[in-house]
């Protein structure tokens, strides 16, 4: 009897896992993707959007375009997975079966956990918010300018630096630095993460003069006093505020009680299995892995997933392990860029920004559709 | 040093994991925590010694104890706050 595989999420990974899957097993299993919009976004580019540098037409495409053939494409909102009976229950009433389920269901922001964040703070970690900001960034005409990360984890962590650092130029390019002051609230006690990028980026944040607020986690913004004060007990005062949303994972997720306390898949970090059901497996946003949250981590996630999934199938033993490979750009104006590239193992060197690296990133931008969700980037 | 008998809330191990790194998701966790949750950090990045008991003090809760092993560290931070 065929195995049936289903994938809940139409994102990077389920995306890639469902091609590989298919691509491997061929007439041996069904494989499903459940989606509830499925439409297939391209989150990098709301950056580039809130910026005025991109237009939302190219940031989403019909999943359908991106799947194998073979792969069944289910448009429902999954509401509830049992493990005991395995079978993923939609909103609308219906259900699927399955014996292997992929957790590819990302994770989703909750912006209303801030007080104040609604309607005082923008962001761009939605299309919907980056259009707006996009517009605030239009009728902007100088004032003090706070970014900040008000929730962790947040998707792609070089995110808020890359702001920083656009927006600055953006303002010098519109004649308004003179009138601004750019602040970046970082929850470290430098800008970045990772300690080497932090020391390639720092020097370019003072050389343009845009000031660094260490150890500032947001907890609350203050409309009318025009503050934001931090959960280390600090306030600032802005006039334009863009916060990173605190993210949760999805409600399908706490409501079939496989995650932890903030909806995020207990995950092996090399088997990338559930930790408690070894038929489901998760990968990207999904996971409480204490890795970057990121395209790039579902799309070297997904390999490993189907491969391990081939393997139980075949009824061999899985050898795929995931290492904890990550890549990434981070953009730092004036049409430079470096990139972060590392594992479990190994740490990143980032090399210094430079426009290789920028047009690096833009090809990729451009070249997504055509390459990832088939598996044509290894 | 050994570990004493501190009753851990959650255990994160972030061994290997340079981004976001322990740190940040030590902040996480205790964002997310409860008064007097004890989460247990497992570190293998050098810049966590410093860093970690840096923020603990900043934000005012308590590093109850660190605890060094083969290629690791162990901070067990309490949320005190």
């Amino acid at each position: 009897m065929d195995a049936k595989i289903v994938i809940l999420g139409g994102g990077v990974g389920g995306t890639l896992a469902a091609n590989l899957l298919v691509d491997a097993l061929g007439d041996a299993a069904t494989v499903t993707v459940v989606d509830p919009t499925g439409m297939h976004a391209y989150q990098p580019g709301f950056l580039y959007v809130a910026l005025g540098q991109a237009n939302g037409r190219w940031l989403a495409r019909d999943e359908r375009t991106l799947l194998h053939k073979r792969v069944d494409l289910v448009i429902e909102t999954a509401e509830r997975v049992d493990p005991g009976t395995r079978t993923v229950r939609f909103a609308s009433g219906g259900s699927i079966a399955y014996d292997y389920l992929v957790l590819a269901t990302g994770a989703r922001l909750v912006p209303e956990q801030i007080p104040g964040f609604i309607g005082a703070g923008q962001e761009f970690y939605s299309l919907t918010g980056a259009l707006r900001l996009r517009e605030e960034l239009r009728r902007f005409r100088g004032g003090r300018v706070l970014v900040g990360v008000a929730g962790i984890p947040y998707k792609c962590p070089p995110a808020p630096v890359e702001f920083t650092l656009l927006l600055e130029e953006q303002l010098r390019h519109r004649g308004l630095r003179q009138r601004s002051e750019v602040t970046l609230l970082s929850p470290l006690n430098r800008a970045f993460t990772v300690e080497s990028a932090s020391k390639l980026v720092q020097p370019i944040m003072e050389k343009r003069g845009i000031k660094l607020s260490t150890f500032f986690n947001v907890e609350a913004v203050d409309p009318t006093k025009g503050t934001v004060t931090s959960i280390e007990g600090e306030e600032a005062e802005y006039d334009l505020l863009v916060l990173v949303p605190p993210h949760r994972g999805q409600s399908v997720i706490e409501a079939s009680g496989l995650g932890d306390e903030g909806g995020w898949v207990p995950t092996d970090r090399n088997t990338l299995q559930h930790r408690t059901y070894d038929r489901i497996f998760a990968m990207g946003d999904a996971t409480d892995l204490p890795i970057s949250k990121s395209g790039s981590t579902a799309h070297f996630e997904a390999p490993i997933v189907a491969s391990r999934i081939v393997s139980l199938v075949k009824g061999t033993a899985p050898k795929a392990s995931y290492e904890g490979r990550v890549m990434c750009f981070l953009e730092t104006g004036d049409r430079r860029a470096t990139t972060l590239r590392f594992d479990y193992t190994h740490p990143p060197v980032p090399p210094r920004p430079s426009m290789v690296w920028h047009a690096a990133k833009w090809m990729f931008n451009r070249m997504y559709w055509h390459t990832v969700p088939q598996g044509r980037v290894p | 040093m050994t570990l004493t008998e501190t009753e851990v809330t959650k255990t994160i191990d972030a061994r290997g994991m340079a981004c976001p790194g322990p740190l940040m998701t030590l902040i996480g966790a205790i964002r997310a925590g409860a008064v007097g949750d004890t989460f247990a950090v497992l570190s293998s990045d050098a810049g966590s010694k410093t860093d970690i008991p840096a923020w603990v003090a900043k934000a005012r809760h308590e590093l109850v104890q660190t605890v060094p092993a083969d290629g690791y560290s162990t901070f067990i931070v309490r949320k005190a706050r």
